[in-house]
């Protein structure tokens, strides 16, 4: 399913984290490809670096040293303004903490996005296209977890980004409410096109993707490209 | 380390980590307790002081003049039950000429019983006494002597009695009698042009033919004696004798007007520092149970560990009570500092000899007391919720905030307002207490302002119609006896003189049922164009003939209406009763006017027309030979230049103004930073997380700065329109407790007044929370990303 066209590439990232006299080295040279339209999992110990690539990939922090490249943006070079503006066209993120603003319904969650996107679909497509229809207008309070992950879900992808990056999406959730929000995922990346990018724990969440890429103290340990793909429901953890 | 050791230090650590906001509250707390202090101590200083300057210079109860008075009514009346001491003298107004001085000036001039005076006992201040034998020798009041550069030993002359004398100063005196001059057809002390000449007995009742007679008699009564009864008594003995009515120490002018500074100060005690208070009590409160919201947890922790409920409470408490200490010593340094260097100011402005300055503790006490008390009723809601947390309940997570949708969404809705708008009208309507709380804070800045700011277009105004469109004369002549009109046609023909007008001053008990008022009638004739009568709407006005016309402040307090018959008594030269009607009523800022059209008055008394008082226009270029002819003229008793009055006014209140308003933009500054600034970290404290997203969504810094500034500013646009009213509602009741016998101030409220009061408060507010703002921009978004809600 992988097509050739690269979304992500980096060269050399590196990224320290000097905390008195000890250097952190989170990230220790990685080399990365993503390509678009592809579902990637990244797998690794807690601590091996997986989020502060992820974040940096999305343009919420920058690198200690290396390139990242977005098509032929380079990323490396961007301020903030040039980041925000990166952030707002092209990427959708989705947390372990669903991240709602509590006084803003599902749909005006989406809406938030929608107002100020390029080419998005409507806050009632992207809350439709998670299975949250009857669910417009309830405010967070009144969401279970996976609802609410699934709002900001919606609300990531309403869009129309080119990457989704998800941090532990299901970290926060049970097995079940897990399964569907990786039902979603899925589901966008299959009918959108949208590359998108998994990080999680559970292992055996791997198993969905077309990749999986293992990190290992900074580094990129191995990949393995998955010949056969389960759904989510087959998956258990 | 014991167990409260621990606490303390996080109690100091929260105080250090949160010092701008606590910082922000001990400045509002500070002002009220400064402000509290410094009115105290000042009025307190004032009174003492003049107490203590009445006292030592046995300062008299009753005052009252007449003319040539034999002196056989001083033993009768020193009889008369309930007086301690009567004091006689001999007194006129004359116009001096000093050499070297263009201007005319004009003085009172009393005499010195050869004993010294038992009664308002002036104070050498430099040189000495006259010798009682003397004949020319004087004493002046020292800011007059100072102001004109007369020294012990210089000369200048005196017109007394028509002739001119030579005099010589020996001394410099003060008076508690002549605390504030002024001069007559003055409204302000004008220590150049108008003094106070002190001369011995003897000399001065030859130069007046007074020998045997005084015009001038002080009363100190019995500590136990009402003065109405005795007052009432010397009307009736000195009423042949050209009285003009005894007054007691509430009507003697310099008295009055010290009278009416302290009661200014007092006030200002109790309006502004409930304000200051009542502001802080809301910042502590929003303050404190912010960080309880954000302590949860740790509450939960700490009682776990054993700490009990009551260890809790005081751990809140005492944070709200480090903010009142440094509040309260803030307060007491400066209040202190400008209540002694005020008092200071004050008496060299109202030229007493010393100052009285007492510490007040009270006054410290009271408002150290209050500083901890409104700390500690904020801190209260918030320490007494944790200290009730169990502990179960704390460790767990908050439950989110509940939104609900209404009416309101609906409306929204449909006006298709964005979604971080949408974000701030939902917390404003969430926490619609807090939000009310901090619109009504900012409206009391605006209204401060707005309310001190009216006063100097109130003051313009009254300079306008008492001044500029009444007063057009350039000089005023007064006379010490009426004459007949043929004085006019000499007046004219002084040097330099364009126009030349005459009045006659009546003066009169007016009586109405049980009421009387005594007054002074302005006989004059219609159409005058130098002096005239304007009313408050700026209409000019005339007595129409056939009875008199009164302003409405005078008619009110005799109930009286137009078409009234009001029994009219003349005092001084013309004596009789006489029943008038009412024939109009004018509204004015000044005095109790009472008006006579002079035809009328002609033939009420049988009489060719007469003057005592002569209104003159000068050509500017023949000012001098003017002035030197003036001096020449035998009977003139006083002089007023209305050019020079102007001046003085408008000089003396605009140093005063400048000075009073930028303490009030001061403290309107202070009150919005604090409730901006502390509103401004809340909000940012609360929605640090939901900002952040935002900014994880791709929106911009100043897109995100727009939902953390925009509430507060929404919430400061709100105040205004609650400000300007709550200020013209001040402004009101400031004019309305300030309306005295003397003048009422009419509330004169500018577009000006309210734009300038609502850029103040809108600029602090802004400025406050753009402080907050670079916190925000600051702010690590994959950090608070990490965190749980
Ligand atoms: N703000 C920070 N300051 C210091 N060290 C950090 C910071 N953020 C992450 N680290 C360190 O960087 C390393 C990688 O962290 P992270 O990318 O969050 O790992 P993962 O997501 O794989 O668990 C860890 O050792 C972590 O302690
Ligand atoms: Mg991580």
């Amino acid at each position: 399913m992988s097509g050739q066209e690269l979304v992500f590439r980096t060269d050399n990232l590196t990224k320290v984290y000097q905390t008195g006299e000890v250097k952190v080295f989170a990230l220790a040279g990685v080399d990365l490809e993503l390509f678009s339209g592809e579902l990637a999992v990244l797998l690794g110990p807690s601590g091996s670096g997986k989020s502060t690539l992820l974040n940096i990939l999305g343009g919420l922090d920058h690198a200690t040293d290396g390139r990242v490249w977005f098509h032929d943006l380079e990323l490396t070079d961007l301020g903030d303004r040039g980041l925000t503006r990166f952030r707002r066209d092209h990427v959708g993120f989705v947390f372990q903490f669903y991240n709602l603003v509590p006084s803003l319904t599902a749909r005006e969650n989406v809406q938030l996005v929608t107002d100020v996107a390029r080419d998005p679909m409507t806050p009632e497509e992207a809350l439709e296209r998670v299975g949250l229809s009857h669910r417009l207008d309830h405010f967070p309070a009144q969401l279970s977890g996976g609802e609410q992950q699934r709002v900001a879900i919606a609300r990531a992808v309403a869009k129309r980004p080119e990457v989704l990056l998800c941090d532990e999406p299901t970290g926060a959730l049970d097995s079940k409410t897990g399964i569907q929000v990786l039902e979603v995922l899925k589901h966008l990346n299959e009918e959108l096109g949208t590359s998108t990018v998994v990080i999680t724990h559970a292992a055996e969440i791997r198993k969905m993707a077309h990749r999986v890429i293992w990190f290992q103290d900074g580094r990129i340990a191995n990949t393995e490209i998955n010949d056969e793909r389960l759904e989510p429901a087959e998956i258990d953890w | 380390m014991t167990t409260v050791e621990a606490l303390d230090r996080k109690l100091l650590r929260d105080f250090i980590r949160l010092w701008p906001q606590f910082l922000a509250i001990s400045l509002v707390l500070a002002a009220g307790v400064a402000v509290l202090l410094m009115s105290f101590g000042m009025s307190a200083a004032l009174e003492d002081t003049r107490k203590t300057y009445y006292e030592r210079n046995r300062f008299a109860d009753i005052f009252v003049d007449a003319r040539s008075v034999p002196i056989s009514f001083v033993e009768i009346i020193r009889r008369i039950d309930g007086i301690e001491a009567v004091e006689a003298r001999v007194t006129t107004f004359t116009t001096l000429d000093i050499p070297g001085k263009i201007d005319t000036t004009v003085a009172y001039v009393a005499s010195l019983a050869p004993a010294g005076p038992v009664l308002n006992r002036p104070t050498l201040r430099r040189g000495q006494w006259p010798d009682p034998q003397s004949t020319g020798e004087v004493v002046l009041n020292a800011p007059f002597a100072e102001a004109n550069d007369l020294w012990p030993g210089d000369r200048f002359t005196a017109t007394l009695n028509g002739v001119k004398r030579d005099l010589t100063v020996v001394g410099w005196a003060l008076s508690p009698e002549f605390i504030y001059t002024i001069g007559p057809g003055s409204l302000i002390p004008d220590d150049e042009d108008y003094g106070i000449v002190w001369m011995p007995e003897r000399a001065l009742a030859a130069l007046l033919d007074r020998t045997g007679a005084f015009d001038n008699l002080a009363v100190k009564l019995r500590p136990s004696a009402r003065p109405k009864p005795i007052i009432d008594m010397l009307d009736q003995l000195l009423e042949p004798y050209g009285s003009w009515g005894a007054i007691g120490r509430d009507e003697q002018t310099s008295n009055a007007f010290i009278d009416a500074e302290i009661t200014q100060l007092r006030a200002l005690a109790y309006i502004l520092p409930p304000v200051f208070l009542g502001i802080t009590i809301f910042l502590v409160n929003m303050v404190i149970g912010r960080i309880v919201a954000l302590e949860r947890a740790e509450i939960g922790l700490l009682k776990a560990l054993g700490y009990s409920d009551i260890a809790i409470l005081f751990h809140y408490l005492l944070l709200a009570g480090l903010v009142a200490v440094c509040g309260v010593a803030l307060g007491y340094a400066v209040g202190s500092w400008l209540s002694y260097g005020l008092a200071r100011l004050y008496a060299d402005f109202l030229k007493f000899p010393y100052l009285i300055y007492t510490v007040s503790w009270n006054a410290y006490v009271v408002s150290g007391l209050l500083g901890l008390f409104a700390a500690s009723a904020g801190a209260a809601r918030a320490a007494w919720s944790a200290a009730r947390l169990a502990p179960a309940t704390a460790m767990s997570p908050t439950a989110p905030p509940r939104f609900r949708r209404n009416w309101i969404d609906v409306a929204l809705r449909r006006m298709h307002v964005s979604q971080p708008t949408m974000m701030i009208l939902r917390s404003l309507i969430r926490w619609p207490v807090r939000a009310a709380m901090s619109v009504l804070g900012l409206s009391l800045a605006v209204a401060i302002l707005v309310s001190s700011n009216f006063f100097p277009d109130s003051l313009d105004l009254i300079i306008d119609t008492g001044f500029h469109q009444s007063n057009r004369q350039h000089v005023v002549l007064f006379f010490n006896d009426t004459m007949d009109e043929s004085a006019l046609e000499d007046a004219a023909r002084l040097p330099g003189v364009l126009q030349v007008e005459g009045q006659q001053y009546l003066p009169v008990i007016l009586r109405h049922e049980h009421r009387q008022k005594r007054a002074v009638i302005e006989a004059r004739r219609p159409g005058n164009d130098l002096s005239r009568i304007v009313s408050a709407e700026g209409e000019i006005v005339d007595a129409p003939p056939g009875g008199i016309m009164l302003s409405e402040r005078l008619a009110a307090q005799l109930g009286l209406a137009v078409g009234d018959m009001v029994e009219v008594e003349f005092l001084g030269n013309r004596k009789g009763a006489y029943d008038l009607p009412v024939t109009r009523l004018v509204t004015q800022y000044f005095g109790l006017g009472a008006y006579m059209d002079q035809e009328t008055a002609d033939r009420l008394f049988q009489q060719a027309p007469q003057v005592s008082v002569i209104n003159v226009t000068v050509d500017p270029a023949r000012n001098a030979a003017f002035q030197a002819a003036l001096k020449e003229l035998p009977r003139l008793g006083g002089r007023a230049m209305m050019v020079e009055n102007r001046r003085g006014f408008e000089e003396t209140i605009s140093e005063n103004i400048l000075v009073s308003t930028m303490v009030y933009a001061l403290l309107g500054i202070l009150i919005t930073v604090g409730v901006a600034y502390n509103g401004a970290r809340i909000q940012l404290s609360e929605r640090a997380r939901e900002l952040a997203s935002l900014r994880i969504l791709g929106f911009t810094r100043g897109e995100v700065a727009y939902i953390l500034m925009g509430e507060i500013m929404l919430l400061a646009l709100i105040a205004q329109p609650l400000g300007w009213w709550i200020g013209w509602a001040v402004a009101k009741l400031m004019t309305d407790s300030f309306t005295s016998d003397l003048y009422a101030i009419p509330m004169v409220l500018k577009v000006s007044t309210f734009s300038s009061a609502s850029l103040i408060v809108l600029g602090a507010a802004m400025a406050s929370v753009l402080v907050v703002r670079r916190r925000l921009d600051r702010i690590d978004l994959v950090s608070v990303m990490k965190t749980r809600e």
